[in-house]
């Protein structure tokens, strides 16, 4: 078996038992990598910068002070800013940025021993769920339709990370959720994601979309896995307000396999019309095999979620158009070449023109026009006032004895790239109609592979879990994991 | 509230500080009106005396001392600019 297919905590018993060492592992996930430039997932490469922390990790494990992601080959999402790597957010308008900086979470996983494979593709500034307005191309799935070589989405925004994990072309990436952007990469590839409670990662140093939703994750191959590397991005920071000063648990301690007495709730908003059977067949399979380890089930009702699309479509715009504001030509990045006369106006209007994609200029003026004057209240005031509706939906469900809800987390399998290149944006945004509602209530969430649809392409479940509950959340979707059986992989065409 | 014209368009695009060519315009507020149409579903929405969501779990945010924690590090904040000169960033002539 290649080094690069372990799990990370096979990988870290190896190390531990010096069965292997960092720089094998490390070496596996880079020869992988260098192999799979056609799925386009790494989008910077920084084999340096690998070895030289591989070597510090195992240097590390031989002195015996080894915490759990030590010599770990990880990929990072090109959101994250890391320091003197570039750091584009998949976009134009930040060609050539190295940050002076690195990020509070990948710093957190750096200091923990783990090694850097490079930086993932990913939708520009997260505004995707295809990965294809990414200003490097798209990133491909590693599934395909059996025989059909027509390249699949990997999901989106974290299509990079999904593709990448997917693949073994690292044991574990890091991703960030806005409104699906970790659950939905990872159903559509066969893979773990979590986006944990808003504030439990530091937002610091990850270049900021909606800073009210996004919150960062791992992506990984098992729910184990999570727990592990969930545990090293985790805590309070001083330097993000929003970061939650609270104790933080052993996750994977939490994983007992023991979730008898837990009450499941099935929200019946989520059985929408036109649900493929396949879907509606994965969700009763799932919700049969939580029974089975003992959970009591109960049907619940979440009345406001056919407004959580609208509502997270005026304010995750809202706040982009406010974040993205910075991107003006002065301090980094792009700036557009000017014509004789040109102030700094113009200096504005084409670095922006030039430096943003098409989804990205749409987001940014949605946004501009719902914050405009007399239009303020009567979109953004109101979204925000829906925002609380939903969550008091959560909050209802959960006082009444919901442990965890189960929904599916994705409407469909991975469609084709290009596929929806003709749809009007809001057929896109469908995409994240299950996973958006987590995000404007601030819960945690995670996808677990439980299925592959007739096509062979593999399809997850989503469980949503209480405010900072992400240890008990993990504990039941590794319940789930473990009925389910879940081990395809794709195969290998690339 | 529900259609923007060109005109609108061409307005946010400024407000925007995003350069939209003439051509475009249609079709740009064509999209806009789409996606503002499906944000009209939240008029359906009763939000009688509820106010905007503001944190997960109640939570006050921290004080700090209102203090120099960090600085000198000029160069370093100026190594990504397009145009930085002397010391400053460089931009066009603002004022005549």
């Amino acid at each position: 078996m290649s080094l690069n297919t372990l799990t990370i905590a096979a990988a870290r018993d190896a190390l531990k038992k010096r069965e292997v060492t960092s720089v094998e592992l490390t070496e596996a996930c880079l020869s992988a990598i260098d192999a799979a430039d056609a799925l386009n997932a790494f989008v910077h490469k920084t084999p340096e910068i690998a070895l030289e922390r591989a070597k510090a990790a195992d240097a590390r494990i031989a002195a015996g002070d080894a915490p759990a992601m030590c010599g770990i080959p990880v990929g990072i999402k090109d959101l994250f800013c890391t320091e003197g790597v570039p750091s584009q957010a998949a976009s134009n308008i930040l060609k050539g940025f190295r940050p002076e900086y690195e990020s509070t979470v990948s710093a957190q996983l750096r200091d923990a021993g783990a090694v850097m494979l490079g930086k993932l593709n990913m939708d520009e500034f997260a505004m995707g769920s295809s990965n294809e307005t990414s200003c490097y191309g798209n990133a491909v799935n590693p599934w395909r339709r059996g025989n059909d070589a027509t390249p699949l989405t990997p999901g989106g925004s974290s299509g990079g990370s999904a593709s990448a994990v997917a693949a073994d072309l690292c044991l574990g990436a890091t991703g960030t959720d806005t409104g699906g952007s970790i659950r939905q990469p990872a159903a559509f590839t066969g893979t773990v994601g979590i986006k944990p409670t808003y504030g439990r990662c530091s937002r610091w140093g990850i270049v900021a979309f909606a800073s009210s939703l996004d919150q960062a994750g791992p992506m990984t191959k098992t729910v184990r896995d999570a727990a592990i590397m969930l545990g090293a991005m985790v805590g309070h920071d001083p330097k993000d307000s929003t970061s939650a000063d609270i104790p933080v648990p052993d996750f994977e301690a939490a994983l007992t396999g023991d979730i008898r007495g837990k009450t499941i709730g099935i929200p019946r908003e989520y059985r929408m019309d036109g649900m493929p059977e396949e879907i509606e067949k994965l969700w009763s399979d799932g919700t049969a095999m939580l029974k089975d380890a003992g959970a009591k089930i109960t049907d619940i009702s979440l009345p406001h979620t056919k407004y959580a699309l609208p509502a997270y479509y005026v304010i995750a715009p809202a706040e982009a158009s406010s974040n993205l504001a910075r991107y003006d030509g002065v301090r980094y990045g792009h700036r557009a070449k000017l014509a004789p006369g040109d102030g700094i106006t113009e200096m504005y209007e084409k670095t922006r023109a030039e430096g943003f994609g098409p989804e990205v200029q749409r987001r940014v003026m949605v946004g501009t026009y719902v914050l405009s004057a007399g239009f303020y209240d009567a979109y953004y005031n109101r979204a925000r006032r829906v925002r609380a509706l939903i969550k008091r939906d959560f909050d209802e469900a959960f006082a009444a004895g919901v442990d965890a809800i189960l929904t599916p987390a994705t409407p469909s399998s991975a469609f084709g790239l290009g596929e929806m290149a003709d749809a009007d944006p809001v057929a896109m945004y469908l995409n994240d109609v299950f996973t958006v509602t987590v995000n404007l209530a601030g819960l945690p969430g995670i996808a677990v592979p439980t299925g592959l649809d007739s096509r062979g392409l593999p399809l997850g479940l989503q469980l949503i879990g209480k405010p900072w509950g992400e240890a008990e959340l993990l504990n039941t979707a590794q319940v789930l994991e473990t009925a389910a059986g879940f081990v395809s992989k794709p195969q290998k065409w690339w | 509230m529900s259609t923007i014209d060109t005109e609108t368009a061409r307005r946010v695009a400024k407000l925007a500080r995003i350069r939209v060519p003439d051509e475009n315009l249609p079709q740009l507020a064509e999209q806009l009106s789409g996606i503002l149409s499906f944000m009209e579903q939240l008029n359906e929405v009763d939000v009688t005396g509820v106010d905007p969501m503001t944190s997960v779990t109640p939570m006050r945010l921290k004080r700090r001392p209102d203090g120099v924690t960090d600085g000198n590090i000029q160069d370093r904040i100026l190594k990504n600019a397009p145009d930085a000169r002397e010391g400053f960033f460089a931009v066009p002539k603002v004022v005549e």
